[in-house]
């Protein structure tokens, strides 16, 4: 997604490295997503799925 | 990389088949960050995979401009930048998982193609205010 869009940014976290983060986001399973902060998808979703999810972020 | 289950040995075979230089920034930290050599040990052996993959280091704590620029806020963190910065970004050591991400995203980025549907691509084409999409995961 982030390939697709310039107003798009995509990290990976390493969990066990950054404890604070995972308290901070509440990560008791992975993979577990997290967008612009307070949006969750927990879990591997279809690409379809996803999409729609994280574009809810506008809404 | 270790031989794992046909996964990450087709994926050194495909980094040695791109075609368009892809720079692996690293950002790393001198004091406080236990996991940065490893890290960076990584990313060489990636690198070291291919003569378009360059690596270039900075420092999170001293080299301000280029942490503003790639908006990174830890360290070991790897920005995969092709031609411009896609704001793709790895935090931590990449293994397992991770490294077959890392690998998959420098392809990505080499080819320029998402491999998103058209569906998906059109949706993504509307969006006009930041989107930070940050994933945990874990080695297994």
């Amino acid at each position: 997604m982030a390939l697709s869009s310039p107003h798009i940014t995509a990290s990976v976290v390493a969990a066990v490295e950054y404890p604070d983060l995972v308290q901070q986001y509440r990560v008791t399973g992975v993979p577990k997503t997290v967008v612009n902060d307070h949006i969750e998808i927990l879990g591997a979703v279809p690409e379809a799925s996803f999409v729609t999810q994280v574009l809810a972020v506008g809404d | 990389m270790h031989a794992e289950a046909g996964g990450p040995v087709d994926l050194e075979a495909a980094l040695a088949t791109i075609a368009t230089p892809v720079t692996l920034v690293f950002f790393t930290q001198t004091f406080g960050c236990e996991t940065c050599v490893r890290a960076r040990q990584v990313v060489d052996r990636v690198a070291s995979l291919s003569d378009q993959i360059r690596v270039e280091e900075f420092n999170l704590v001293l080299d301000n401009d280029q942490v503003d620029t790639y908006g990174i806020q830890r360290a070991p963190a790897i920005a995969v930048v092709g031609d411009a910065d896609t704001g793709i970004r790895f935090y931590g050591v990449p293994e397992g998982h991770e490294l077959v991400s890392l690998v998959e995203s420098i392809l990505l980025v080499a080819s320029g193609d998402s491999g998103l549907s058209d569906d998906s691509r059109a949706a993504i084409a509307a969006v006009e205010q930041p989107i930070d999409i940050q994933v945990f995961v874990t080695p297994t």
